[in-house]
C-alpha cells in the first residue's frame, strides 16, 4: 500500500467551511507556542488575547467598532477577488475617502447643514472610487498590473495625508500637532449609545453584506464577474466584457474602502492625523479570504480579525507584548488558511503499489 | 561638484538594496513563481541583521544572518505556495504582512541606538584619484557585489544549463517535469535564493544604509523591486538601469531641500512611487513584447502528478 | 526470424482505473526494424498502453520484456536509458528557447551548443529532416516542431520509438515526409510503435498491426493484407450507422456572409488570415477542412466576435456584425462550439447549471439583470437528458466530466439555443464513436430545420460525411468550395497541402519547402 494525495473534484459546503476553522485553530495553537517562547504563560496570554477583550459589553462594542470597517471593505474587495482582480490598495482608498470626507466636513460653507453627513459620505465614496479608478483605468487601458498600482497609490495616499495634516489642513489651534481640526458636530456620527463608540455604521456593514450576497448570488453582473475570474477565456467566449469586469472589480473595493474611511473619520476619529487606520485595508484582504469570499464568512472573518486587533492592544497593556503581534497573527492566519485550503481540497488515497 | 558626487554616490547606495531584491525576485519569477512578499522578507532581514549588529556581532555575520532570515521566511512562502499549491498572490501578501509584524516585534527593543555601519572600501591610490576616486572607488563592498551580480545573473541565466533549466521551468513546469526535471525542487531553490537576496537587501538597509532602526524602514522598496522586475521585462541589465533610476528618485528627496526645490518634502517622497506607476504603464502598453518576456507559467501553481 | 528474441514483448498487460479496464490482458510483440501499428478509436486504451511501455504509468498485471529482459517497475528515464523513446501527441518543447537548447535539456553534461548543433545537423541530414538548431521553437510551425521532437529522440540512438498519433497535426505532404523518415529509421533497425486511428495511414506505413477496442486486443493483422472495412469492424465492433443527409433546400440569401475578411494572427501559434470570402445559407452544412494552425482559430474568433474587425464585411441575416461583440452576435442567433471545451466552452469549476447560463443567457436564463437559477437548472437537465451526458446531474462541476461528455453537453447547450447560425470547431473530437455519429446527426438535423451550420474540422472523413459543401483553409487562405459528391479525400488533401506549396513566400515554411 502506498499513499497518494489527489485533488477532490467536488467539495462540499461543510468542507469549505472547515478550512477557516482549521486555520483559526492552528493560529491559536501556534500563537500559544509563540507566547510560551517569548516567556509568557501561554494559556493565560491566549485568554488575555482572545477572551478578555470581549468579556465586557464595552469590549464587545469595541469589537464592532473594529469589525465594521473590515467587513465593509472586505465585501467590496471580495467582489473584485471573485473576478480575479487584485486590489490590494484598499488602505490607500480608505485614506483618500477619509480625506475627501474630512475636506467636505471642514470646509463646506454651511457647517450646520443637516445633510453635511450625507455629503461627506458621498465624498468618501467618491474619493475611494477615484483612487481605485486610477488603477482600473490603467489596467483597462494599458494592462498595467493593478496589484502594483494600487499598492503604490497607497504609499502616495499616505504621503498626501501626511502633507495635509502637517501643512494646509493643520489645525491652527492644535499646538502644532500634525492633525486637522475636529469635524463640526453636524459632520460627526453620534454613537448608538454614548457609553460606547459604536455608530450606525454597523447597519451599513450589514447592508453591505446583504448587497454583496445579492450581487454575487443573484445578479447577472455578479455571474459575469465570477466567470471572468474562474475562466477568462470562457468569459471572452460568452461575450462578457473584460474591461467592465476590471472596472467593477476595482471600483466596488474602492467605494467600500472610501466609505469605510468616511465612517472612521466621522465616527471614532473625528479628525485626521498622519495615521488613521491600523491597516484595515490590508486586514480586510485577509477577512475576504478567510470568509472565502462569501458574505457570512466575511462577517465571521471580520469579527475574528477585529478580535486580533483588540487582543493585540490587550496583551500590550497587560503583558507589554509589542503591538505588532497583531500583524504577526494576521500573517499567520492567512498562511494557515491557505495551507488548510489545500487540506480540504485534496484527499489522501491509497494506491496499490506497482509490483 | 561635491553635490554631484554626493548625488551620484547616494544614488548608487540607494540602488543597492533594490538591486539585490529585484535580482533575487527576477530569478524567482523566471522559475514561474510570483512572490509578492519581498517587503516582508526585506524587513525581517533588516531586523535580524540589525539585531545581530546591535548585539555586537560582526557586520559579516549580520549580513549573513539577514540573508538567512530572508531565506527562511521565503521557505514558509515556498511550502504554502509550491507544496500546498496556494494562490501565490495571497501567499505573498501573507508574507508581506507577517514580515512587517515580525520585524516590528523584533525592533521594539532597539530604540534609536545606532549600530556600527559598513564602511566604504579604501583602495590606496585608486580611491584618491580626483573625481574618479570618490565616484568609483569609495563604496562599501556590497555596492560592488550588487553591481557584479547583474552580469553574473545574466550570464547564468543565458549561458549555463542550470539557468536554461530554470527558465524552462518558468515557461512550462509540466514539460520540464515530463522530460525529467524536478520542477518543484527547482522552484523551491529559486524562491529560497530570492528570499536570501531580499534578506540581504533588508540587511543592507538597516546596517549599511541607515544604521538606525525604524519600524517599516524599507518603506515600500520591496514593492518597488517588484515593479522593477516588470519594468526590466525580466532582464538583469535593465534591472540595473531601473534600480539606478529609482535610487536617484530616493536621493532627490534627501537633496531636494539642498537643491532648493520649492516643493513639500512629501512630493519628493512620492516621486519613486509615481515613477513606478509611470514606468509600469509605459512597459505594459506594449503587450506583444511583454508576452515573449514574461515567464509563461508565472504565478500558476504546478502539481507534479497529473 | 522466429528463433530470435523480439525487441519488445508484452504478455497479458492489464491496467485498471476506477470503473474501467483501460488495458485488458494485452499481448503483442515487435521485432527489430518492424513498424508496428496500435490501431484503435479514442478511448480504446492505446495511450495507456504506450505509457506503460514507456514507464510513465505502471501496469497492474502482466510482463514487459525488452530485448528478452523483463522490465520491472521502470521510469521514463530508465526507458530512455535502454533506448526507448516516445514522441507525444502534445509536444514537450519549450517555446522560448532554441531547438539546440531544447535538445540539450534532454542530454547529460554541460551546455555545449556548437558541438550539439553540428550533431543535430548531421543527424537531420541523414534522415532527411529539416531542423535548424539555432531557431527559437516559438517561430516553428507544428510540423517543424514535430521534426525537432523526433530528432531529439534520434540523437539518443533509440531501439524503439513510440509515436502517439503523430499525424493529427500534419498536412498531407508533411505526413509523407514523416513516413519517409520512419522508414529510413526502421531500415536502420529501429523498431517503431505507431499509434493511430487512421486506417489508410496504418495501411500505407506499417508492417503489422494490433487492433484494440475497449482495452482488449481484437485483432493481430498485416494491415497491407486487410481491407479498410475489416480493420474498421475490428476497431469499432460493428458497422456504424451513416449520418442521414436528407435533401435540403437552401435559402436564397446567405445567413452568414463573409467578404474579404483579413485578420492578424491570434495567439502564439496563429496564422494571418487573408481575404476570406464565405457564404453559409440556411439549410446547409458548410465545412472548413484543413490542419489546425492554418487560420482556423482566427476565423472562428472573427466569426464569434471574440476578435473584432470592423473593416471586414461579416453579415448575419443581412445585418453587419463585424463590429459587434460576441454577446450581441449571440442575441442575433449565433451559437458557437469552440475547440477547447474546458476553460473556454465551459468554466471548469462551475456546475453544469451555471455553465448553462454562460451562453443560455440569450434564451432567458438571465433576465432583467438577474440570473434565473431554476430555469438554468431545467435547461441543464434537459440538455443532459437529450444528449445522454454521463454525469451526476446539473450540479456536477464541468471538470468532473470526461472530455467527450463535456463536449456533448456544450454542443447540446448550443443546439438547444435554436440558433440561426451554428459554428462548431472539431465537434466530435475525443467523443466516442457511437456518440460522435449521434452528434453529427443532430448537426445535420439542425441545418435541415432551417439553420445555417459551419463546421471547422481536421477530420476529413467527418466533413465528407456531413457537409453539403467543403472549403479548405490553408495558410490563412480559403479555397473555393467543393460540393458534396465531388469532394473526395484526394481532392481536399491536395488543397490542404497545395496552397502551401504554391505560396510565393514558402521560405517561411521549411517543413513544406522540404516536400518539394
Amino acid at each position: 500500500m502506498q499513499l497518494r494525495i489527489e485533488p477532490r473534484v467536488t467539495t462540499s459546503i461543510v468542507i469549505q467551511g472547515l478550512a477557516p476553522i482549521i486555520a483559526v485553530t492552528m493560529t491559536l495553537v501556534l500563537g500559544g507556542i509563540l507566547f510560551a517562547a517569548m516567556g509568557y504563560p501561554p494559556l493565560e496570554t491566549l485568554w488575555a488575547f482572545f477572551i478578555e477583550p470581549i468579556s465586557t459589553i464595552y469590549g464587545a462594542s469595541e469589537l464592532l467598532v473594529k469589525a465594521v470597517p473590515l467587513v465593509i471593505i472586505a465585501t467590496g474587495l471580495a467582489i473584485g477577488f471573485r473576478a480575479n482582480i487584485w486590489n490590494i490598495g484598499a488602505e490607500g482608498q480608505l485614506t483618500i475617502g477619509a480625506i475627501a470626507a474630512t475636506g467636505i466636513g471642514l470646509y463646506f460653507p454651511d457647517q450646520q447643514a443637516v445633510y453635511l453627513l450625507a455629503l461627506m459620505f458621498l465624498a468618501g465614496c467618491l474619493g475611494g472610487l477615484f483612487w481605485a479608478g486610477i488603477a482600473a483605468y490603467l489596467r483597462a487601458r494599458f494592462h498595467t498590473s493593478e496589484i502594483l498600482v494600487t499598492l503604490m497609490l497607497t504609499y502616495i495616499a499616505a504621503l498626501i495625508l501626511s502633507w495635509l495634516v502637517r501643512g494646509p489642513w493643520r489645525d491652527p489651534a492644535g499646538f502644532n500637532f500634525p492633525q486637522t481640526a475636529l469635524l463640526p458636530p453636524a459632520g460627526l456620527i453620534d454613537p448608538i449609545d454614548f457609553a460606547y463608540r459604536v455608530t450606525g455604521s454597523v447597519y451599513f456593514a450589514i447592508f453591505a453584506l446583504i448587497a454583496m450576497w445579492f450581487f454575487v448570488a443573484r445578479s447577472f453582473q455578479g455571474y459575469k464577474l465570477a466567470v471572468g475570474g474562474a475562466a477568462p477565456r470562457a468569459a471572452r467566449y460568452a461575450g462578457f466584457s473584460e474591461k467592465s469586469a476590471i472596472w467593477i472589480g476595482l471600483l466596488t473595493g474602492g467605494a467600500a474602502a472610501g466609505i469605510a474611511g468616511f465612517f472612521e473619520v466621522a465616527g471614532p476619529l473625528g479628525q485626521l492625523s498622519p495615521i488613521i487606520s491600523p491597516g484595515y485595508g490590508f486586514a480586510a484582504i485577509i477577512v475576504a479570504f478567510i470568509g472565502r469570499l462569501h458574505p457570512v464568512g466575511i462577517l465571521l472573518g471580520g469579527l475574528f480579525l477585529a478580535l486580533i486587533y483588540l487582543g493585540g492592544e490587550s496583551v500590550q497593556l497587560g503583558y507589554g507584548i509589542p503591538a505588532p503581534i497583531t500583524r504577526v497573527f494576521q500573517g499567520l492566519l492567512l498562511f494557515f488558511l491557505l495551507a488548510s485550503e489545500f487540506a480540504v481540497s485534496h484527499r489522501i488515497v491509497r494506491v496499490k503499489e506497482a509490483h | 561638484m561635491d553635490l554631484f558626487i554626493a548625488i551620484f554616490t547616494g544614488t548608487m547606495i540607494a540602488a543597492t538594496p533594490l538591486l539585490f531584491a529585484a535580482l533575487g525576485e527576477l530569478i524567482v519569477e523566471k522559475s514561474g513563481v510570483l512572490n509578492l512578499g519581498i517587503e516582508g522578507m526585506m524587513l525581517i532581514g533588516a531586523a535580524i541583521a540589525f539585531w545581530l549588529s546591535f548585539n555586537g556581532y560582526s557586520l559579516g555575520i549580520a549580513f549573513i544572518g539577514g540573508a538567512l532570515a530572508g531565506m527562511i521566511t521565503a521557505g514558509i512562502f515556498a511550502v504554502v505556495a509550491l507544496s500546498l499549491l496556494a494562490n501565490q498572490y495571497a501567499a505573498g501578501l501573507a508574507l508581506a504582512i507577517f514580515g512587517s509584524g515580525v520585524s516590528a516585534m523584533i525592533g521594539t527593543g532597539f530604540g534609536s541606538t545606532p549600530v556600527e555601519t559598513l564602511r566604504p572600501i579604501d583602495i590606496p591610490v585608486l580611491s584618491d584619484i580626483w573625481l574618479l576616486g570618490p565616484l568609483l572607488f569609495k563604496f562599501d563592498v556590497l555596492v560592488y557585489l550588487a553591481i557584479a551580480l547583474v552580469p553574473a545573473t545574466a550570464w547564468w541565466l543565458n549561458h549555463t544549463k542550470s539557468g536554461l533549466v530554470l527558465r524552462t521551468v518558468g515557461e512550462s513546469p509540466q514539460t520540464a517535469h515530463a522530460i525529467g526535471y524536478n520542477a518543484i525542487r527547482i522552484r523551491y531553490a529559486a524562491v529560497l535564493y530570492g528570499g536570501a537576496m531580499a534578506g540581504l537587501a533588508g540587511a543592507y538597509m538597516s546596517v549599511a544604509y541607515t544604521a538606525i532602526w525604524v519600524e517599516g524602514m524599507t518603506a515600500g522598496r520591496g514593492w518597488i523591486a517588484l515593479s522593477l522586475v516588470v519594468f526590466a521585462s525580466w532582464r538583469p541589465y535593465r534591472v540595473l538601469a531601473g534600480a539606478i533610476l529609482f535610487g536617484g528618485m530616493t536621493i532627490l528627496q534627501l537633496h531636494g531641500q539642498i537643491l532648493g526645490l520649492p516643493l513639500p518634502s512629501e512630493v519628493l517622497s512620492a516621486a519613486p512611487y509615481i515613477a513606478a506607476i509611470v514606468v509600469l504603464v509605459m512597459i505594459s502598453q506594449n503587450r506583444s513584447r511583454m508576452r515573449l518576456d514574461v515567464p509563461a507559467s508565472l504565478a500558476k501553481p504546478f502539481r507534479a502528478d497529473g | 526470424m522466429q528463433a530470435m528474441t523480439r525487441r519488445l514483448e508484452l504478455t497479458n498487460i492489464t491496467k485498471r482505473y476506477p470503473g474501467v479496464i483501460a488495458n485488458d490482458a494485452i499481448t503483442l510483440g515487435v521485432s527489430a526494424g518492424e513498424i508496428h501499428a496500435i490501431l484503435g478509436e479514442n478511448g480504446a486504451g492505446k495511450s495507456t498502453l504506450m505509457k506503460i511501455i514507456y514507464g510513465a504509468v505502471a501496469a497492474d498485471d502482466g510482463e514487459i520484456r525488452f530485448e528478452g529482459k523483463p522490465l520491472g517497475v521502470h521510469s521514463p528515464g530508465h526507458s530512455r536509458h535502454l533506448g526507448i523513446e516516445m514522441v507525444y501527441q502534445h509536444f514537450s518543447l519549450f517555446e522560448t528557447v532554441s531547438v539546440a537548447q531544447n535538445i540539450a535539456l534532454c542530454q547529460d553534461g554541460r551546455l555545449e551548443l556548437t558541438a550539439l548543433g553540428d550533431r543535430i545537423r548531421q543527424t537531420a541530414e541523414r534522415y532527411g529532416l529539416v531542423v535548424d538548431p539555432d531557431k527559437i521553437v516559438f517561430d516553428l510551425s507544428v510540423g517543424e516542431r514535430q521534426q525537432v521532437e523526433i530528432l531529439r529522440c534520434l540523437l539518443q540512438k533509440p531501439k524503439l520509438l513510440i509515436l502517439d498519433e503523430p499525424t493529427s497535426v500534419l498536412a498531407p505532404q508533411a505526413i509523407d515526409q514523416l513516413f519517409e523518415v520512419l522508414r529510413a529509421l526502421a531500415k536502420d533497425g529501429c523498431s517503431i510503435l505507431y499509434i493511430s486511428h487512421k486506417l489508410d495511414e496504418v495501411r500505407a506505413l506499417c508492417d503489422s498491426a494490433t487492433v484494440l477496442r475497449n482495452g482488449k486486443v481484437t485483432g493481430d493483422v498485416d494491415p497491407r493484407q486487410a481491407t479498410s472495412h475489416e480493420l474498421a469492424v475490428m476497431m469499432v465492433g460493428s458497422d456504424l450507422p451513416m449520418t442521414k443527409m436528407p435533401k435540403t433546400t437552401v435559402s436564397a440569401e446567405p445567413v452568414l456572409r463573409v467578404k474579404n475578411l483579413s485578420a492578424e494572427p491570434f495567439g502564439e501559434k496563429g496564422r494571418k488570415l487573408s481575404d476570406i470570402t464565405l457564404d453559409v445559407h440556411a439549410g446547409e452544412v458548410v465545412g472548413i477542412a484543413g490542419v489546425s494552425g492554418n487560420g482556423q482559430s482566427e476565423l472562428a474568433v472573427c466569426l464569434s466576435g471574440e476578435a473584432l474587425d470592423p473593416n471586414s464585411l461579416i453579415q448575419l441575416d443581412g445585418a453587419d456584425i463585424g463590429h459587434l461583440p460576441p454577446d450581441r452576435r449571440r442575441k442575433m442567433g449565433l451559437a458557437y462550439v469552440p475547440e477547447e471545451r474546458l476553460g473556454r466552452g465551459a468554466v471548469p469549476t462551475h456546475s453544469l447549471m451555471q455553465n448553462a447560463i454562460l451562453t443560455g443567457y440569450v434564451r432567458g436564463l438571465a433576465h432583467m439583470g438577474l440570473v434565473k437559477k431554476a430555469r438554468a437548472r431545467a435547461f441543464a437537465n434537459a440538455t443532459i437528458d437529450r444528449y445522454s451526458v454521463k454525469t451526476n446531474g446539473a450540479g456536477a462541476q464541468a471538470n468532473s466530466l470526461s472530455g467527450g461528455n463535456l463536449q456533448k453537453y456544450i454542443l447540446g447547450r448550443e443546439l438547444s439555443l435554436e440558433p440561426r447560425l451554428l459554428i462548431a470547431a472539431q465537434p466530435t473530437w475525443g467523443v466516442d464513436v457511437g456518440a460522435a455519429s449521434f452528434v453529427r446527426q443532430k448537426i445535420v438535423d439542425l441545418s435541415r430545420n432551417g439553420a445555417a451550420v459551419l463546421i471547422i474540422s481536421e477530420e476529413l472523413d467527418e466533413l465528407l460525411e456531413i457537409c453539403d459543401r467543403i472549403h479548405v483553409l490553408s495558410n490563412g487562405r480559403l479555397s473555393a468550395a467543393i460540393p458534396r459528391g465531388e469532394a473526395t479525400r484526394e481532392k481536399l488533401g491536395l488543397n490542404i497541402g497545395g496552397a502551401t506549396l504554391h505560396l510565393p513566400g514558402s521560405g517561411e515554411e521549411p517543413s513544406d519547402a522540404a516536400a518539394h
